[in-house]
């Protein structure tokens, strides 16, 4: 069953080169289903590796397939290989599943989009990389995924170039991505320097054995590029601008899948983070600043994806928390229960764009319940779920991962609790202003605006999404080792770090506080914005910039940036470094005349010069030679 | 034994001299014909040969040597090992591809003449065992490049073409003076005049004098790849050549520079090449940020690429000198990918020139709207100079960061930066001409079926390269493994001698 892996991670890559190359003649929706169908039969297919994998006694899952070898040289030896484990296998069923609802419904929202097949072509790289990253069984071979998901995030961010905008927010996020990269780079070679080796089959066991500081560092380095990718602190500008692209690529790659990456890297390498309590620390506190700050900056967007944008960064910030407090399950629960209900809310986002004629603006919409009721009503489940209010989904998830805080210091849960509460407060907000209150898009002098239903391919991966949002929860009950189904299969990948330990009734109490924060969220956003859209005083300009730490990155970095490279280039190198070696060559060759003389356009006698004096040597010697 | 390598070497040679006697009847347009053909077979004799290298041998083979000037032991002696096979690929690669492509309608004839002897010079400068030879050949690149980019370059090809000649030739100065010292002080210590590589390998000389010839020989490799702060003919060269010629330059004449440090530097001063590497590598680290920053500010796209290229063979240099045997030969394999994804955008930017009849990105824009398909491959070949993993540029970056990393920490951390910097120059100028809409919404041709072919090549091997680099890897790793332990060797021996001479 498990060598069926190859052939999971294969099929959306012959997707890829079937719509690269007969795209455009499959047509549409031709090219829709293709896509889709790929990626469909990759999650058909990893049921049946999962099958194999869980078949195995839980000590035995894990499965590693060498396919060639890469490269090497000396005694550096990197393969093409598969690394399967109950974390992989996890992430593998959710990427597919995820990614097939996204296909399903891109059919329906691209249908007018002229680059209709180009998009899938684009889609279906972005899934094969997205798997080779968490199945590749060395580090290359997972930077080969995360610099290919970061190029088609690039693709999609920049899909409607025309848009100057778009075109900016896709090399920003690459180049912000490659910040972080830089650092997985460095982690990489760290390790191969110490443990000689870079397959996750030797590093992984020999990691326990490695002295803290260098445990200490390679865990920083690989949270830098995890910072890059997952939009943390400081790295999270790019994930905003993102929103240019296309809805459906906001719901899968800046949500339910890639930004996930590092979360998924630092679960990966727990077994450094074990060793380095530092690091773990570092990464908790940027994870509950970023959670905050997201947080914060969401309640003030008034661009409807800007608002699910800030989100994203908050709830990663969340995992961040729970890797760095030790709660590695609780961290992918909630990656995967957050896949569930934030892919929906941005599909639901899309199908409100979609219907409005493209119009974001919260403040322009309102009372869209009555035309979109599918739309509506799954979009209430992704927030109730996001808000944490029980029984759906993020409740269990959100609330193992501050429980973890809780154990580990009562501040970090402090803050995590106050960011929890704005979670289901801007998402209440956000509700409101779209589903609620009066009509505000209803301006006689543009009647082009009648909001509709999008159509069943759109709104029934809506309704998917949305019973997996309100029943995720079930992965992870806290009732019982038997319910704890993620936490068993997981156990063996975190061995080394014990999950942080919390009473039960500890628990209980926290679980009730974690309700009635949630409550208090939703109860405050619908007091607040039932009837009212414009409230300025609860949308201040400095959460609206979010803290103005892109614009400050523009002051500090773009700007000074571009003007060295201007000044390198128009000064520096012409005047000074090529005036200097010019100086050098007067001075050593001595031959000044001759430079006058060549400068005046004399070269052609000076190459011949040249040429005759070779010949002249070669003469020489022959001569020497035969006399 | 088939006389490949011989081929190899005389083949393009005799060819481009005929070609200058032909009678002016012969048909112009048959000239083009004719050197493709010429240099098609070059390519099938390379290929037939790399089929006949034997993997897993470190030392020359297919070695032939003969008597020419023995009064001065200079033989005319030819070899292939790991470093240099695939460089000879690349030539036998690059040639047809460029002529092919090229665009040049003026006196096709001596066109075709000089690019063909330019293809012999190139080759043989990567073949040849004895010093003399090598110097030869070196020099004879420089004439057929001048003559092509004075004549058949942009507007201001004559002084680029000058600027060259200068600074490559008082390089070559620094060479022959450096050759000429090490046969002298060889002749001193063993009454044998000889150029022989091999032979000079074991001259025994004073630190100083080994510093010294060392700084002198490196400084001709320097200028050619070219090394910061050697580097400031190579904007004007690469952008005012004609796209042909550009191509030779920045994918196969710059490896000259970084082929000579291995088989001349590392092999004749193994000691000065370690002891002053720090020196070679922090002008390799400065160059890659250099070039970096540099090619931001830049907006003629060849200007663009020779910066992107200074960065880029800062990275080869920094492979070499990492003394690492990852190192070295992710250096080596960068060689050859470097040459295969700058000769791609040389073609690329000659098909927008031959549009648009400009290259300034403030004049470009909105083509990728226009013509998708040159949009996709000049996404594909930007991605891999950026080293994309998957892509032929990643392995040996990689390989040279993490081979540096090992032996010199700090330099590879620097290093690691000209990753982020090559996505900030290259994806803002792939913004700048192929994103937004064109303003003046001129028309413009996708890329002809010709073009196409002309690049579909390069493009296999960026992919597959990418894909399989341990086919290339296998056979230049165990040269590498002999270069570097020859070297080390060597320096072990010399300083035993030392040891001895101080312990008496």
């Amino acid at each position: 069953m498990m060598s069926l892996l190859p052939f999971v991670v294969g099929l959306p890559l012959l997707g890829f080169l079937v719509l690269l190359f007969f795209g455009r003649r499959l047509g549409r929706p031709g090219a829709g289903i293709v896509g889709s169908a790929s990626v469909g039969l990759a999650f058909l297919g990893s049921l049946f590796v999962y099958r194999g994998l869980i078949a195995r006694p839980s000590d035995q899952r894990v499965y590693v397939e060498r396919l060639y070898s890469w490269f090497s040289a000396g005694s550096l030896h990197v393969d093409i290989s598969l690394y399967l484990d109950p974390l992989t296998m996890t992430m593998v069923l959710f990427v597919t599943g995820v990614a097939f609802l996204i296909h399903i419904y891109s059919i329906g929202y691209m249908a007018h989009d002229e680059r209709f097949h180009q998009f899938f072509v684009y889609l279906n790289l972005f899934v094969f990389s997205m798997l080779v990253l968490v199945v590749g069984g060395s580090l290359p071979l997972t930077f080969l995924g995360w610099e290919g998901v970061g190029t088609c995030s690039y693709f999609l961010i920049a899909f409607w170039f025309e848009r100057p905008s778009a075109a900016s927010a896709g090399k920003k996020a690459f180049i912000v991505n490659r910040i972080g990269d830089a650092g997985f780079l460095l982690g990489s070679f760290m390790v191969y320097k110490y443990l000689g080796s870079l397959s996750y089959s030797h590093i992984l066991p020999g990691a326990a054995g490695t002295p803290q500081e260098v445990a200490t560092w390679v865990s920083l380095l690989f949270f830098v590029a995890a910072i890059g990718k997952s939009a943390q602190i400081p790295l999270f500008v790019w994930l905003v601008d993102a929103m240019e692209g296309p809805t459906p690529v906001s719901a899968l790659i800046h949500a339910a899948t890639m930004v996930t990456a590092g979360v998924f890297l630092m679960a990966r390498l727990n077994p450094f983070l074990a060793v380095s309590h530092t690091t773990s620390m570092v990464i908790a506190i940027v994870g509950v600043a970023t959670a905050l700050l997201g947080a914060t900056a969401a309640t003030s967007q008034s661009d409807i994806k800007k608002v699910l944008a800030y989100s994203t960064v908050s709830q990663l910030g969340f995992m961040f928390l729970g890797i760095g407090t030790g709660a590695y399950v609780a961290a992918i629960f909630l990656m995967v229960t957050h896949a569930f209900y934030k892919a929906l809310l941005f599909l639901g986002a899309g199908s409100v764009i979609h219907g409005m004629n493209d119009e974001q603006n919260l403040k322009k919409m309102g009372a869209l319940r009555r035309f979109m009721p599918v739309t509506s009503v799954t979009f209430i489940v992704g927030w109730l779920s996001i808000a944490g209010v029980p029984p759906f989904s993020g409740f269990w998830s959100k609330g193992d991962v501050l429980d973890a805080a809780y154990a580990k210091s009562p501040l970090l849960w402090i803050f995590g609790i106050a960011a929890a509460l704005l979670t289901a407060y801007y998402m209440g907000r956000e509700t409101y202003l779209t589903f609620y209150g009066p009509s505000r898009w209803s301006d006689p002098a543009k009647s082009t605006v009648h909001p509709h239903e999008s159509p069943k391919v759109m709104t029934y991966p809506l309704i998917v999404l949305a019973l997996l949002a309100l029943l995720g929860g079930a992965l992870n009950l806290p009732f019982g080792s038997k319910l704890e189904f993620l936490a068993n299969w997981l156990a063996p990948v975190f061995a080394l770090a014990p999950p942080p330990h919390v009473s039960s009734s500890l628990e209980l109490i926290l679980g009730i506080v974690d309700s009635i924060v949630a409550l208090s969220g939703v109860g405050l956003a619908v007091s607040l914005w039932r009837s009212k859209w414009d409230q300025p005083s609860l949308e201040p300009t400095v959460l609206q910039k979010a803290y103005f730490v892109d614009t400050i990155y523009d002051m500090t970095v773009a700007v000074p940036g571009t003007l060295l490279a201007k000044e390198a280039n128009q000064v520096v190198d012409p005047k000074v470094i090529d005036g200097a070696v010019k100086v050098l060559v007067a001075s050593i060759s001595s031959t000044g005349k001759l430079m006058r003389r060549l400068q005046n356009g004399y070269v052609r006698s000076y190459a011949l010069a040249v040429s005759l004096g070779v010949v002249a040597l070669l003469g020489y010697m022959l001569t020497r030679a035969s006399s | 034994m088939f006389p490949y390598l011989e081929i190899l070497v005389f083949l393009p040679a005799v060819a481009g001299v005929l070609v200058f006697f032909f009678p002016s009847e012969f048909p112009k347009r048959y000239y083009k014909g004719l050197g493709v053909l010429v240099s098609s077979v070059e390519f099938i004799v390379a290929a037939a040969m790399l089929v006949q290298f034997k993997t897993g041998v470190g030392g020359y083979q297919m070695i032939s040597r003969y008597h020419w000037i023995p009064e001065f032991g200079i033989t005319w002696s030819l070899g292939v090992d790991g470093i240099s096979l695939f460089l000879v690929i690349l030539s036998a690669i690059l040639f047809p591809i460029a002529i092919f492509g090229s665009k040049e309608t003026k006196d096709p004839k001596t066109f075709i003449a000089w690019m063909l002897i330019l293809e012999a010079a190139c080759v043989g400068s990567f073949l040849v065992l004895d010093l003399f030879d090598f110097f030869l050949m070196f020099e004879l690149t420089l004439i057929p490049t001048y003559f092509l980019m004075s004549n058949w370059g942009f507007a201001l090809g004559g002084r680029a073409a000058v600027k060259f000649f200068v600074y490559t030739f008082l390089g070559s100065a620094f060479l022959l003076i450096g050759i000429l010292a090490l046969v002298f002080i060889h002749d001193g210590g063993t009454g044998q005049v000889t150029f022989s590589i091999v032979a000079l390998a074991h001259t025994q000389m004073s630190s100083t004098a080994g510093r010294l010839l060392f700084l002198a020989f490196s400084i001709a490799f320097l200028i050619k790849a070219p090394v910061f702060p050697f580097h400031t003919w190579s904007p004007d060269a690469y952008s005012q050549s004609p796209i042909s010629t550009a191509i030779v330059l920045g994918g196969i004449m710059a490896k000259l520079g970084t082929y000579g440090i291995i088989r001349f530097d590392f092999q004749l001063f193994p000691q000065a090449s370690r002891s002053l590497g720090w020196l070679i590598l922090t002008l390799a680290v400065v160059g890659i940020v250099y070039g970096a920053i540099t090619a931001a500010g830049e907006s003629h796209l060849s200007r663009l690429v020779a910066y992107s290229s200074l960065s880029h063979m800062g990275f080869i240099v920094l492979g070499l000198f990492a003394f690492t045997q990852i190192g070295l030969a992710g250096a080596v394999l960068q060689m050859f990918n470097h040459g295969i994804y700058t000769a791609a955008l040389f073609l690329l930017l000659g098909m927008i020139y031959a549009r648009r009849k400009t290259l300034d990105t403030s004049k470009l824009a909105g083509i990728q709207s226009k013509a998708p398909v040159m949009a996709g491959i000049f996404t594909l070949v930007m991605l891999a100079s950026i080293g994309l993993p998957g892509l032929n540029g990643f392995v040996g970056e990689f390989m040279i960061l993490l081979g540096t990393f090992i032996s010199h920490r700090w330099w590879a951390v620097v290093g690691v930066s000209g990753v982020v910097f090559s996505a900030v120059y290259m994806l803002w100028a792939y913004q700048k001409v192929f994103h937004r809409r064109d303003p003046e919404q001129r028309s413009f041709r996708d890329l002809s079926v010709r073009e196409v072919a002309t690049l579909v090549p390069l493009v296999i091997l960026i992919v597959g390269v990418g894909i399989f680099p341990n086919l290339l890897l296998s056979r230049i790793d165990p040269s590498v493994h002999k270069v570097l332990s020859d070297a080390t060797t060597q320096s072990v021996a010399y300083h035993s001698s030392l040891g001895k001479v101080a312990g008496r």
